[in-house]
């Protein structure tokens, strides 16, 4: 619909392209609040020690259930521990098995889906098949069900979320290795005499892992709400450790009278997830430009 | 069909009274663009002016980039964002279109102003039958119920040559093939009976032998009803097939008009004349054709002066220093050329 | 036009593996349990009897693979076996549960697009202007919200505060389940409508720009019948994969949300089925919803089809 004298106009009003420099940086808004976002929270997680004179887990029943005062801004819980404080060192819990979760299915993933791309054939076929599979079950009910066989606690948590979430990355590497390995300098580098690993690793891995990357941002805002709500089911971190969705847990048990145990670790959850969505959505400006509508 | 026209021309008379004497449709000075922050606005279109009269065919010819189809657009309300109109006046039978309220305005898109669109397969809607689609407008404006609108897209399909339009109506546009779609989009067009009708190039997309066909149809159906024709296109062998009067925009500018005969045969601006000797002639596949040296200006460093002046062959330096204005060299003759004295030679 | 849709027996056929592949990893479930499962299902405390018992039952004394076959056989027979807690097949079971899940989702489904579509039109009216940025704020901590805190939040605000709705359950009768289902389902939606919202904002934008819908404003079309008529249904084709997509996650979602608002779905049976260790309850229901997924993924492209008379899945299918 754009006439050619409306295309050369637009780009006329535009202002000259400055380099690719520190200001680019600076101008992607969107990149530095997440930025922002999640370097105070991890501050906040490194520094809990530090921020708050309480204990996390040691009960103090005599002053349980407080309402929010100077010494307990946002009160205590039933066990007399003070909330903000469990929140802080919540934020050790979740950020950490968050970030960790999504170490293992995105190398199992990308490595098998860029193989399978890259070769295709019978092990392509297979790959594929396997993830149709794990495709058929949502990422919940597979999740719940294998933190359950593996037993509770954090290492069962690494496990179910990598049995689950790699297809992800498979089929996100996959495609993306598809196109690449029909690219003119891959076709060179093949006709030049270099090997499949060479190729894969020198040619191809630099230019095809930006989309895994950008995935595995908004995968590990999926990871924190899987922790989160295996805690709120009380299949996560076992308790008495300080985890955001056991402590909702906790909390909508006085719903009616102390609403805000309940309110704030969600809370805590939404800003965490809100930094990294906002960094993520940055990354993938900064990483490929081309490909944003 | 006789009461769809009757209704039709029952519900003109109280729309636009048109006197006659008084052009149908006449832009004035109109100057679209992008405005900017702090006045920083370009101007894409800068100062056009022409008039239509009642059963006149115009034909706007340029090169792609000088702003002919942005015109059209403005005519239609159709302008692409950013682009607005920054000033001038759309009058229609009187009426600005531009100061009307928008409401007003889309009274008349349909019975009185329809558009033809240069690719048929993009402006059909690809999810509607086709016969739906054309029934669409008598449906909004002529108060017709489903079944008597649709009774009038397969009348219109008919008339617009279309074999076998009962079936084709239930057909969706990718099952019709580029010229049934281009008559499709003109019946849908005069399917309210316009006074006016725009057509941004509606046959590039064609092969050459549709084309024909195509533009045959649609100076017959205007010639019929005496609609009015506002034509745009790149290709002087089509206005010829198809216009009466004739405007030549160049970066944002007319630089000449007048009856298409008259300019084709004495051009009196050196761009008009550049175009018709690069054109390719049928009559005369024998004759040399002449390439116009150089490229249009980009909209935001255009030159002071005359635009075309760094491509002309006429030029002289007073040309660079300032804009020459459309002024008349003849009788029914515009041309913005401070040298249109020397273009005397008859082109035949 | 019926031609455009064989590739559902196509499709249908294709499923099979998967189906196969389904029923492997339900049937393997079992023996990823560490040590014996028996032992772990009925705790250290049980008697060498018992577990001897639950043994056979399960079939756990055979080789595996006859153990797999043995499985799918029965599966066949639409027998699951019992369950352990309820000494009822499992199947009875599911099949009560599933009725309540689908009307739950169904719910959803609607009220999410209820939400979605204005919200996307909105934004994509005036892209990069103060609604968009908000409907973008919207979409932002709408994903980063976890679902059952948005029913607990729904719970505080709309059932203890106001007590304009039930805190949870399910009703009685016919006439109540909508009333009851109202806050599961708006949190379901809520959570389901950033993306839905994102595709079909990106699609409007690009329909608007379409010449099509110039044509359609030649023509006089403006404001709700333009939208209706001409920029929905094209900027819906894109957006119906990712619903398809979705409602997979969906349902895992509201297995969760079941549990919040003590609905009795499928997702509280599988949820109580884990903490009372109830293996073969725990299959069927991963059973069943994978099931669901895959049929909802041949339904996706059936509306996919219907919407967009160009697309042609039959023909994609045989080349």
């Amino acid at each position: 619909m754009t006439t050619a004298a409306v295309a050369t106009a637009t780009r006329a009003m535009r202002r000259p392209a400055r380099s690719r420099s520190l200001k680019a940086w600076y101008r992607n808004g969107t990149l530095v609040a997440g930025l922002v976002i999640v370097g105070l929270l991890v501050l906040v997680a490194v520094l809990a020690p530090l921020l708050t004179p309480y204990d996390p887990i040691k009960q103090d029943l005599q002053n349980s259930l407080l309402s929010p005062s100077a010494d307990h801004w946002l009160g205590t819980d039933k066990y007399g521990r003070d909330v903000l404080t469990r929140l802080l060192y919540g934020a050790r819990v979740d950020l950490r098995v968050g970030f960790l979760a999504v170490l293992i299915p995105f190398v199992i993933g990308s490595v098998l889906g860029a193989l399978a791309g890259y070769f295709g054939g019978w092990f392509d076929t297979i790959v594929m098949r396997v993830v149709d599979v794990f495709f058929a079950f949502p990422f919940y009910v597979l999740v719940i069900v294998l933190v359950f066989v593996f037993g509770n606690g954090e290492k069962s948590i690494y496990l179910a979320i990598a049995a689950v979430s790699w297809v992800a990355y498979a089929k996100i590497m996959r495609g993306e290795l598809l196109v690449a390995k029909k690219q003119d300098y891959v076709v060179a580098a093949r006709l030049g005499g270099m090997s499949h690993g060479r190729i894969l690793v020198k040619h191809i891995a630099p230019n095809v892992l930006s989309q895994a990357l950008i995935y595995a941002m908004s995968d590990i805002v999926m990871d924190i709400m899987a922790i989160v709500t295996l805690g709120y089911l009380g299949l996560g971190i076992a308790p008495p450790t300080p985890e955001w969705g056991s402590m909702i847990l906790d909390g909508q048990e006085f719903i009616t009278t102390q609403w805000l145990q309940a309110t704030i670790p969600g809370l805590a959850v939404v800003v965490t997830s809100l930094g990294l969505s906002l960094l993520g959505d940055g990354l993938s400006d900064l990483l490929s430009p081309e490909r944003r509508k | 069909m006789p009461g769809a026209t009757a209704q039709t021309a029952a519900r003109r008379a109280s729309h636009v009274p048109v006197q006659p004497g008084v052009p149908l449709l006449s832009v004035q000075d109109l100057t679209i663009g992008i405005r900017g922050s702090a006045g920083r606005s370009v101007a894409i279109v800068e100062g056009v002016s022409f008039d239509v009269a009642p059963g006149q065919r115009m034909g706007i010819v340029g090169e792609s980039g000088s702003g002919k189809s942005l015109t059209l657009r403005a005519i239609a309300g159709l302008l692409p964002k950013p682009v607005e109109v920054l000033s001038g006046r759309v009058e229609y039978g009187g009426a600005d279109l531009l100061t009307m309220p928008a409401k007003k305005r889309r009274t008349l898109m349909g019975p009185e102003i329809a558009m033809i669109f240069q690719e048929p397969m993009t402006a059909l809607n690809p999810v509607v039958r086709v016969g739906d689609q054309i029934a669409e407008g008598p449906r909004r404006h002529l108060g017709m119920s489903a079944k008597e609108a649709g009774e009038l897209a397969v009348s219109m399909m008919a008339r617009t040559g279309i074999p076998d339009p009962r079936r084709r109506a239930r057909a969706y546009p990718h099952e019709l093939s580029g010229g049934l779609r281009q008559r499709i989009m003109i019946a849908m067009a005069v399917s309210c009976g316009p006074r006016l009708l725009l057509c941004d190039e509606p046959t590039t997309a064609l092969d050459v032998t549709v084309q024909l066909q195509v533009l045959r149809l649609l100076e017959r159906l205007c010639s019929d009803t005496g609609t009015s024709l506002v034509f745009v296109t790149h290709d002087l062998a089509v206005i010829n097939q198809t216009c009466s009067e004739l405007a030549v925009m160049y970066a944002g500018h007319i630089v000449e008009s007048g009856r298409v005969a008259e300019v084709f045969r004495q051009p009196r601006h050196p761009y008009t004349r550049g175009l018709l000797e690069s054109a390719p002639d049928f009559d005369r596949p024998d004759r040399e054709l002449i390439p116009i040296p150089g490229f249009p200006p980009n909209v935001a460093d255009r030159p002071a002066g005359c635009p075309f002046a760094p491509r002309c062959g006429y030029v002289r330096d007073h040309c660079t220093e300032a804009m020459p204005p459309l002024a008349e060299v003849a009788p029914g003759r515009l041309s913005a050329c401070y040298e249109s004295d020397r273009l005397t030679e008859v082109l035949a | 036009m019926l031609d455009r849709f064989r590739f559902v027996p196509i499709r249908l056929l294709q499923s099979i593996p998967v189906v196969i592949g389904v029923t492997i990893v339900v049937f393997f479930m079992v023996h990823l349990l560490p040590g014996n499962p028996a032992l772990t299902i009925l705790g250290q405390t049980a008697t060498p009897e018992r577990v001897a018992a639950l043994n056979t039952q399960l079939g756990l004394d055979k080789p595996l693979w006859d153990q797999y076959f043995i499985f799918v056989g029965r599966l066949l027979h639409g027998d699951l076996g019992d369950s352990l807690t309820y000494q009822r097949p499992v199947f009875d079971l599911v099949f009560q549960a599933v009725p309540i899940t689908l009307s739950l989702l169904a719910f959803a489904l609607v009220l999410s697009l209820v939400i979605s579509v204005p919200l996307a039109a909105l934004a994509a009216t005036a892209p990069g202007r103060l609604r968009d940025l908000l409907v973008r704020v919207f979409t932002l901590i709408g994903q980063g919200m976890p679902q059952f805190w948005v029913g607990i939040m729904l719970i505080l605000l709309l059932a203890v505060k106001a007590r304009a709705f039930p805190v949870g359950g399910y009703g009685q009768t016919a006439a109540e389940h909508p009333y009851y289902l109202f806050l599961p389902a708006l949190t379901l939606a809520i959570a389901m409508s950033p993306t839905t919202i994102r595709s079909l904002r990106a699609s409007t934008i690009n329909v608007l720009g379409a010449d099509y819908v110039g044509t359609a404003r030649s023509k006089g079309a403006s404001g709700i019948s333009l939208f209706r008529g001409h920029v929905l249904r094209n900027a819906a084709i894109p957006t119906v994969s990712i619903i398809g997509v979705n409602l997979g996650y969906l349902v895992g979602g509201s297995l969760v949300i079941e549990k919040v608002f003590a609905i009795p779905g499928l997702g509280s049976l599988m949820i109580n089925a884990i903490f009372s260790r109830d293996f073969p309850t725990i299959q069927a229901v991963a059973l069943f919803v994978a099931l669901f997924v895959i049929v909802v993924g041949i339904l996706t492209d059936v509306v996919y089809t219907l919407i967009d008379p160009r697309v042609d899945l039959s023909s994609r299918e045989r080349a």
